[in-house]
């Protein structure tokens, strides 16, 4: 015990003394700045796919569009994401000769990546309302759009959002491996402050900590979140 | 009023929909009878397009549904179409389910028109002859209290005026199944299509669909309707059409047809119903 509390006086003399904290702020700034962008730009992506993809059209520029979006989604679901971080950085950006510093290829890359999720989030969340909301709808006369828009997407949201905060948690903790291409996030932030003085288990304690409490914090507004709703079900029904 | 020329529908190689032909008149109230898996449901969906015919014609006033697809939604407007499941939009309460589509529909038209005129304004600028503006005798405001007093007129007559306000999912099926067909006559549909309405219903709340679409047939709306209930079959149509593995083997009036049936598949049928 005694060898624990010199472990962490020496952390907390890096972390305090030697501006230590200054950059696991900035890690902390880094790693929500990536995955609440790289979430913006899924959600994006991940709307236009799901739409194509749920569209009932079979003209031949629809399979086209399905095909390019089953492609991408498979790519980029069926590659991990560090690969993708570094092939974008060393390979697609310097090929294209595009300079971009690696905090934005990393929020560029996560809302790539999580645009394919996001989609088959959409996708799931979608197919999950009864079809004979659609059909009910355009027996009335309403077309494809505004029965979509109006009724059967309110429907979907229910069942989407939820799923997309654990999507948003997720984002967080893949961060961690940014440092492959030279951002700062948590991991570089204290990794700098153990090899200060050549002693990483104190300061790995707190970055575990730091990440569980990010997680716990967001999923219990989500909980929140999911009660508001399902409230709203209750009060349909009383 | 309708008329059905040769109409096929095959998923894959399997033949849901044989040559049907037949006409419906103005005012006529056709039952649809046969075993499971006739086809019925198929065909009535294949008359406003939900299912598209594989070939054949199906001409609404004067119009070949099956060769036009841009005006699709103007044609179902003017053809309701009552599900077994009732397919009330749960994220709507009653009243909005009943207002929704009229009011969308009124509205757009309203919106299409002022952005002609603006487009007309613009042009009159640059014009010696002035063209005249698409009158408009009505606001946004105005449209929507005709279409909720509409609504509420309808809900008054089947007797739920005071569930204006609820969800769906709270009212019992023959009341979902109530309202469902009142939302199809606010659009003052020329026809209605009657998809087995009462077959997911306890029997208990059978009988009060049954009287509201027996006080549509006694005021004249047009009708067809696919259903299991013989005994309302025989008594509210005008004509019934029996139909066995995707063909129409019987077209009579409901007297011929229930007691001195011609076909020996329809013989069958009704003294299994019968038996039952």
């Amino acid at each position: 015990m005694d060898n624990f509390s010199i472990k962490f006086e020496k952390f907390w003399q890096a972390f305090y003394a030697h501006n230590g904290y200054a950059r696991v702020l900035e890690g902390l700034k880094n790693t929500m700045l990536i995955a609440v962008f790289g979430l913006i730009i899924g959600i994006v992506i991940g709307t236009a796919i799901a739409a194509t993809l749920v569209h009932p059209a079979k003209s031949r520029l629809s399979r086209f569009l399905k095909g390019i979006c089953n492609f991408y989604v498979s790519l980029f679901r069926g590659t991990p994401i560090v690969v993708q971080l570094l092939v974008t950085y060393y390979v697609v950006l310097p090929l294209l000769q595009i300079n971009m510093s690696s905090l934005n290829v990393c929020i560029l890359v996560f809302g790539l990546n999580s645009g394919a999720y996001v989609s088959e989030i959409m996708r799931g969340g979608i197919l999950s309302v009864d079809p004979g909301q659609m059909e009910a709808g355009r027996a009335l006369g309403l077309g494809y759009g505004v029965s979509m828009g109006k009724i059967v997407v309110p429907q979907a949201v229910k069942n989407i959002l939820p799923t997309i905060g654990n999507e948003f948690i997720s984002l967080i903790k893949e961060t961690s491996v940014v440092s492959f291409v030279g951002a700062i996030d948590l991991y570089v932030a204290f990794n700098y402050i153990g090899t200060n003085n050549y002693e990483f288990m104190v300061p790995y304690l707190f970055m575990a900590l730091i990440y569980i409490v990010l997680v716990l914090i967001i999923s219990s507004l989500i909980k929140a979140m999911e009660r508001s709703l399902r409230k709203s079900d209750r009060s349909h029904q009383a | 009023m309708i008329e059905v020329i040769k109409l096929n529908k095959n998923y894959g190689k399997l033949k849901v929909l044989q040559d049907i032909s037949f006409t419906v008149e103005k005012g006529e109230k056709i039952a649809i009878i046969g075993p499971s898996g006739s086809g019925k449901s198929t065909l009535l969906r294949c008359l406003n397009l939900m299912e598209e015919a594989s070939s054949g014609s199906i001409i609404f006033e004067g119009i070949n549904l099956t060769e036009q697809k841009a005006g699709l939604d103007l044609h179902r407007q003017k053809m309701g179409m009552v599900f077994q499941q009732f397919n009330l939009f749960n994220n709507k309460t009653v009243l909005e389910n009943i207002m929704m589509a009229p009011l969308h529909i009124r509205l757009t038209k309203l919106r299409k028109a002022r952005r002609q005129n603006l487009l007309i304004k613009a042009g009159n600028l640059f014009r010696k002859n002035k063209k005249r503006l698409i009158e408009l005798d009505t606001t946004a405001g105005t449209i929507r209290e005709e279409v909720q007093d509409q609504a509420l007129n309808l809900l008054q007559k089947i007797g739920l005026e005071d569930k204006r306000d609820v969800y769906p999912s709270t009212l019992s099926g023959g009341q979902q199944q109530r309202v469902a067909i009142i939302r199809a006559l606010a659009m003052n549909p020329k026809v209605i299509l009657f998809d087995e309405p009462t077959s997911s219903l306890d029997p208990e709340m059978v009988g009060e669909v049954l009287d509201l679409i027996r006080s549509l047939a006694e005021a004249g709306m047009t009708m067809l309707i696919v259903t299991h209930e013989m005994g309302f079959a025989r008594e509210v149509a005008s004509r019934v059409l029996f139909m066995d593995e995707g063909r129409i083997t019987e077209d009579s009036s409901p007297e011929q047809l229930f007691s001195n049936p011609q076909n020996a598949r329809t013989r069958e049928f009704l003294s299994k119903v019968k038996a039952m």
